[in-house]
């Protein structure tokens, strides 16, 4: 028995018009929030606690937990702030979820803000998505003009203002505490925690920042309750995830899923690996969690198996691999990325990205040396721990995990450019005829 | 600055319950208008918002997106990050490079286009991926990226992957200064990788259990005994 596809946030992403706010209404939109409105707030806090929701970001924190710990009553404002600034190399759902439907996530920002008392809601969308962006406003304004954000919702007498805020290019801004920073008008870089942003968040108030997935998850787990949540999953990860699956499949895509389903399913959804290819290695959750091979398909997709076998669910977003892709190169491209996007806040994250990305480029090269792998391993043991925030501990993860399970291929990049012993041509999803007329 | 300028200035000041929020997309709205971020743009915004040149100058540096340089007309963006560069964007990329005569970070002399090698899209179920002024420009082969140019060159129509027609890099940075632009209902966004799950799941008959329980047990029960008479 194969556990079954669940599409209930990507249920009616076929229908043309579900990001206007009459194709969400065709389909029960915002029937939460005028549910949610006529109940207590602590309540609604109680149902996500007890649907046991964990963050979709990455870390998997619980949702509910999380919002119970802003202070009610202080007298200061409250703020949530969505975390919409998806940047980690292999995870794309959040954005597809604000293309396809994104007065979910409107309507979870709302019922969020009733819950935790905030009257003043930010979106906080990566500047690099355009289209992303124009189909949220579009929704906020949408939503405006019906009375459901404003003054006195529905006759709740709850008030709330949405602002939509593009970002401009900088992977650290989705670490909480660097978006706040950029938020605030600042350069965004990490702040040392604790305080935690619930108890001095956004202009040192109580905040929540959530992913996007999270917040539009709300509407169902207040809709259905969280008995109905915790059918899908497992004990510790209940409810359903939007995985993302790319790379060398046949069907890359979208795949709405149960958390616990293995990645052997989901490959099996996706069509299986292309023609001739089998599994090299994966990532189940973006670059910043350590890569698995295929003896790993067939643990479950849940935070708690993940971290048995030594990485996390991350995103939720395999990347796939095959066997003409080259471990050290990949690895390398990561550590580029990861030394580009180091605010430069941190000596150990702002340096060690550096020398990593110089020592792996000569094994790319083929001319990397036996002592380097000790080298680079001590780099990466110098960054892990030692940082403010996680972008220096995601940055010393891809070369230990690889180095583990594929030394022998640094160890031939030591004499042979990579190059050389993985021609770039097979790992590409095109034919050669797409390339010849360029090349001529 | 003309006086609609610094009406925009205003009305994006609004949104924010403490004026330095603002700073993010006045740049961008600078950027909008002159292509670049520039001293006298700089000098603008911190008088708007009583900062002073350093602080605003320290934000506009930070961030990637706000250039230096005059972009031109249109930013051409390839992804070159790990998957993406596997799966073909680094031919991608060179097939641009050699099409355009430039490399990562320039600007054609006629200050068409400008080509930079970006990092992850959030897009990889459609690798390789090229942006045009940011649009989606997905699944590209080198030939394709080159077409796109080419038609750009001849001022012919463009149309995004998933979102409306290409406009210019000016008109995209106003519009992630002043996000509703009116153009969320052109294109056809959601295409069929994104609804890879959704067909497969409907071929299959398979469906998340409803609201009511016990007919949401139902509902598992009969995906389980299909799946298992398969």
């Amino acid at each position: 028995m194969s556990t079954p596809l669940t599409p209930v946030i990507t249920e009616h992403w076929d229908h043309p018009d579900l990001f206007t706010l009459e194709g969400y209404r065709r389909t029960g939109g915002y029937t939460a929030l005028a549910k949610a409105l006529s109940m207590d707030p602590d309540a609604i806090i109680g149902t996500v606690k007890d649907s046991g929701l964990r963050g979709r970001g990455g870390a998997g924190f619980p949702t509910g937990l999380k919002w119970s710990f802003v202070p009610q009553g202080d007298g200061k404002p409250h703020y949530l702030v969505v975390n919409a600034d998806e940047s980690e190399p292999g995870a794309c759902k959040d954005v597809p979820i604000m293309i396809a439907n994104p007065h979910a996530l409107v309507e979870g920002v709302i019922i969020t803000s009733f819950a935790i008392r905030a009257n003043h809601a930010f979106i906080y969308i990566r500047g690099e998505v355009p289209e992303a962006i124009r189909r949220v406003a579009n929704a906020v304004r949408e939503a405006e003009a019906a009375g459901l954000i404003g003054t006195n919702i529905l006759g709740s007498g709850f008030d709330l203002k949405i602002t939509v805020h593009s970002g401009a290019g900088a992977y650290i801004c989705g670490e909480e505490t660097a978006l706040l920073d950029s938020l605030e008008g600042y350069r965004g870089q990490p702040r040392l925690k604790p305080p935690f942003p619930a108890v001095a968040g956004l202009y040192a108030s109580p905040t929540v920042v959530n992913n996007v997935e999270t917040i539009t998850n709300i509407p169902w787990i207040v809709n259905n309750g969280a008995d109905w949540f915790r059918q899908f999953g497992t004990e510790k990860s209940p409810g359903f995830k939007v995985f993302a699956v790319s790379g060398h499949v046949r069907r890359p895509g979208i795949y709405e899923a149960p958390l616990g389903i293995t990645m052997r399913e989901l490959l099996d959804y996706a069509g299986g690996m292309r023609e001739g290819s089998e599994v090299k290695f994966w990532i189940p959750g973006g670059s910043s969690v350590p890569m698995l091979t295929a003896e790993h398909l067939d643990v479950p997709l849940t935070y708690e198996a993940m971290a048995e076998i030594g990485t996390m669910l991350g995103t939720g977003t395999p990347m796939v691999f095959d066997q003409t892709v080259s471990v050290v190169k990949a690895v390398t491209r990561w550590l580029e990325f990861y030394k580009h996007e180091s605010c430069g806040k941190c000596t150990p994250c702002r340096e060690g990205t550096y020398w990593i990305t110089g020592v792996l480029q000569r094994f790319e090269e083929g001319r990397g040396t036996d002592p380097d792998l000790d080298l680079l391993n001590e780099l990466c043991s110098q960054i892990m721990g030692r940082s403010f925030c996680a972008l220096g501990d995601a940055a010393a993860t891809p070369f230990p995990a690889a180095v583990k399970l594929f030394r022998d291929e640094f160890l031939t990049a030591t004499t042979t450019p990579v190059d050389e012993s993985f021609d770039p041509a097979r790992s590409y999803v095109f034919t050669a005829d797409a390339l010849e007329g360029v090349n001529a | 600055m003309t006086a609609e300028t610094a009406a925009e200035m205003d009305r994006i000041v609004a949104r924010y319950p403490n004026s330095r929020s603002a700073v993010m997309p006045l740049l961008h709205l600078m950027q909008s208008e002159q292509g670049e971020i520039t001293i006298g743009a700089i000098g603008a915004i911190a008088e708007r918002l009583d900062l002073t040149t350093a602080e605003v100058s320290a934000v506009s540096t930070f961030y990637t997106m706000y250039k230096r340089r005059r972009v031109g007309e249109h930013h051409i963006g390839v992804c070159t990050n790990t998957l993406c560069a596997v799966l073909g964007g680094d031919a991608v990329y060179d097939a641009l490079s050699r099409r355009l005569g430039i490399g990562h970070n320039e600007t054609t002399p006629d200050g068409r286009f400008h080509l930079e090698r970006i990092e992850c899209q959030a897009a990889c179920t459609h690798a390789p991926v090229m942006t045009v002024d940011w649009e989606f420009m997905d699944d590209q082969t080198p030939a394709s990226a080159v077409g796109v140019i080419d038609r750009l060159d001849a001022g012919e129509p463009v149309a995004s992957t998933r979102g409306p027609m290409i406009r210019d890099f000016a008109a995209t940075e106003h519009t992630l200064a002043f996000p509703d632009d009116g153009l969320a209902g052109e294109g056809t966004p959601v295409d069929a990788l994104m609804l890879a799950g959704l067909t497969v799941a409907r071929e299959r008959g398979m469906s998340a259990p409803a609201a009511n329980s016990q007919q949401g047990q139902e509902s598992q029960q009969s995906v389980e005994s299909e799946e298992s008479s398969r």
